[in-house]
């Protein structure tokens, strides 16, 4: 039997930030369209200053976000304070718009748990960053059901990657979605590359998307690199999980221009062509000409939002660096509520360890 | 007291889910099977009827997804309490128990947490089909931060369930499936949880220290009182809880007999008889008056019904492990 569901698919402005056909009314919002381009920017340029602490050994492994950036920008307006992130690791731009600190990110990524322990209230109920594949969706069907149990009206935004879709979590999360009709929305990040694997050989549906249809729940592929596309869609899957319709799969399509991380290698495995090929579809330069075309962004601002981008990101690396140790034996007091007496030697030993050592962990 | 029925486990449990349900709002159930059907062993009967579907979940038959999805409740603060409906058929949620529910309150430094039960039907005995005769408990008890937790009684099942469902971080309650229904107990519904981490002392001794858990408990009492008739005091310890492990209780009552022997069902390589002797002899070798034995399950795969009474420590094993570090001939 032909493959004949059509999937929709929405894109607003194309690659040259040109408008395909009749834009919603939010799009006269000129502050929201600012603040799409501000995030994305911003995000790009922490992205940059992120790698380049990797290699000059500041921090760890860091997963690039280069590419992606319209995704996170539009998920993070779409939702409200009051909704629940469920990432995976490529949600800088989400995490920062709902008020995780920027330096609690290189925190993070620095190899310290204090960058998960978020600071701001705001964020309190947000998941961390999420490493095993495709669980969080299952987290995600969990907070969900809190919603659904409690009766509020929040929603669970969860977030993956192409490769996720093809684990058992992410299929049992979609299943569970439909049956209950919860308030989520998955939000796939489609980049075409999970690490070397491409997209060809993670599934032979037509679309990510298509996944939605077997558990009964609305699917639908959208221009990942069209911030404004991925925000409509967002929005719309979002108020109708609040109304009590359930969840839906949005199959963002985009590039991931970076490595996979810091400790990987694409030249290994995707050429160069193809590399320079997706970099003509990536989503600032878009929506810079959108702006620029509606009179809404000069280069004037262009410059002041450099400016301003610097200093966040040279004040968060500061803030990161200046970070006093954390205190070492914290891997016991925060592994039970109170830490059994079993445990209390060991602490000790452990401790004592990072005495010897010279200080506790930083070297 | 006296004029109150005697109950089963699987009743005890069900006694105690009752309870935690009716006491706070904040508790819900969910498995395969647990609604209508009222679970297959019965331990969910009543739940779905008194409070409803929103609070008592049958889920669709996918264990990684309940295992999933209870830290996403227990991160907001829900209490759930889910149900594997076989131990064979736990190792699908094993993702979810090793990298999220057992860490989640440290690699947030207590900014979430996990306080959700996984209840699950645990060992051989009862003549079900393969992968219904698990005893791997030492697969949890060795994940920092989880709680694993085996009842050995009805009385027991019901105040460390509780016990289990009040604890703020998650506890992999593993209930001895051969146990469900072959013990009855007065178990008064007074809502009092048992104390966790701490083991019981079912019987005091001065010659011997047994050491079981769950279901074997069973025959290491048989055992212990046939060895009285031979003139050996057994003093026998029921763990009840095996992560974290109370050594005090185990290391002071070795300290007082010098010889102990350990039965699990459990294989025995890398078992928690192996945990437990080596505490031993970390902390009270100059007690000890002989070697520290282990009676196990074996090191092969779990024969299937037919055999499988073979497989479990007997009475005739304990009790000539009991004389063997009597008499120091090992």
């Amino acid at each position: 039997m032909p493959l004949t569901v059509q999937i929709p698919y929405t894109r607003l402005i194309d690659d040259h930030g040109q408008p395909q056909g009749d834009l919603p009314g939010w799009i006269d919002d000129p502050q929201l369209l600012r603040a799409f381009y501000q995030d994305m920017v911003l995000v790009r340029a922490f992205d940059q200053k992120c790698v380049a602490l990797q290699r000059t050994g500041q921090i760890g492994t860091y997963a690039s976000t280069l590419g992606q950036e319209a995704i996170g920008s539009a998920v993070g307006h779409a939702m409200t304070a009051e909704d629940v992130l469920i990432p995976y690791y490529r949600d800088t731009s989400t995490q920062l718009q709902r008020g995780v600190a920027m330096h609690e990110i290189l925190l993070y990524w620095g190899g310290d748990e204090r960058g998960s322990a978020w600071e701001n209230p705001a964020v309190a109920e947000d998941f961390p960053i999420c490493v095993p594949i495709a669980t969080q969706a299952c987290h995600a069907c969990g907070v969900a059901s809190a919603f659904r149990i409690r009766q509020q009206p929040r929603v669970a935004v969860t977030t993956c990657g192409d490769g996720a879709t093809s684990k058992g979590d992410f299929l049992e999360s979609l299943n569970l979605a439909g049956v209950w009709q919860l308030p989520m929305v998955f939000v796939v990040n489609n980049n075409q590359w999970a690490i070397s694997v491409p997209r060809s050989l993670q599934s032979a549906a037509p679309t990510l998307a298509h996944k939605a249809l077997a558990a009964g729940i609305p699917g639908e592929q959208v221009d990942g690199n069209d911030v404004l596309a991925v925000y409509d869609r967002v929005s719309q899957a979002i108020q109708r999980a609040r109304a009590g319709k359930g969840a839906t799969l949005i199959e963002c399509v985009t590039y991931r221009l970076g490595d996979h991380t810091t400790a990987d290698d694409a030249s290994r495995y995707r050429s160069a062509e193809e590399l320079n090929a997706a970099w003509k579809h990536e989503p600032i330069g878009r929506l810079q000409r959108f702006l620029h075309e509606r009179g809404l962004w000069d280069e004037q601002q262009e410059q002041q939002l450099q400016r301003a981008n610097g200093e966040r990101i040279n004040d968060a690396v500061e803030r990161f660096r200046n970070m006093p140790p954390a205190e070492t034996a914290a891997a016991f007091d925060h592994l039970y509520a109170e830490l059994p007496a079993q445990y209390l030697a060991q602490r000790e030993q452990l401790q004592a360890r990072l005495d010897a050592q010279g200080g506790a962990g930083h070297e | 007291m006296n004029d109150q029925a005697s109950i089963s486990m699987v009743e005890a449990i069900n006694l105690a889910l009752h309870r935690a349900m009716q006491d706070d709002p904040d508790v819900v159930v969910l498995g395969e099977d647990i609604g209508t059907n009222g679970g297959v062993f019965r331990a969910t009967v009543g739940l779905h009827e008194r409070f409803g579907f929103r609070r008592v979940m049958d889920t669709p038959l996918a264990e990684t997804l309940i295992t999933g999805i209870s830290v996403g409740m227990a991160a907001q603060g829900l209490k759930p309490v889910a149900e594997i409906q076989f131990m064979g058929f736990i190792y699908a949620g094993m993702e979810h128990l090793v990298s999220h529910a057992s860490r989640l309150r440290s690699r947030t430094r207590g900014r979430l947490s996990c306080p959700m039960v996984l209840r699950t039907p645990h060992g051989a005995g009862i003549h079900a089909p393969e992968h219904h005769g698990e005893s791997t408990e030492a697969l949890f008890a060795h994940i920092p931060g989880l709680r694993v937790v085996i009842p050995s009684s009805p009385r027991r099942a019901y105040g460390l369930l509780l016990a289990a469902i009040a604890n703020p971080d998650p506890v992999i309650f593993l209930e001895p499936a051969r146990l469900y229904r072959s013990v009855q107990q007065v178990v008064p519904d007074d809502g009092q949880p048992l104390p966790l981490d701490t083991c019981f002392t079912l019987r005091e001794g001065q010659d011997l220290t047994l050491v079981s858990w769950g279901a074997a408990l069973k025959e290491t009492l048989e055992a212990a009182a046939l060895l009285a008739d031979e003139g050996i005091d057994c003093e026998v310890i029921d763990v009840a809880t095996l992560k974290p492990l109370d050594t005090d209780t185990l290391v002071a009552s070795v300290s007082k007999t010098g010889r102990c022997v350990v039965v699990h069902e459990a294989a025995r390589s890398y078992g928690p008889g192996a945990e437990i002797a080596a505490t031993v002899q970390e902390q009270a070798l100059h007690a000890l008056r002989a070697p520290v034995l282990r009676v196990t399950g074996f090191d092969c795969v779990i024969p299937y019904a037919r055999q499988e009474m073979a497989y479990l420590p007997d009475v005739g094993s304990i009790c000539q492990a009991a004389r063997d570090v009597m008499q120091g001939e090992i």
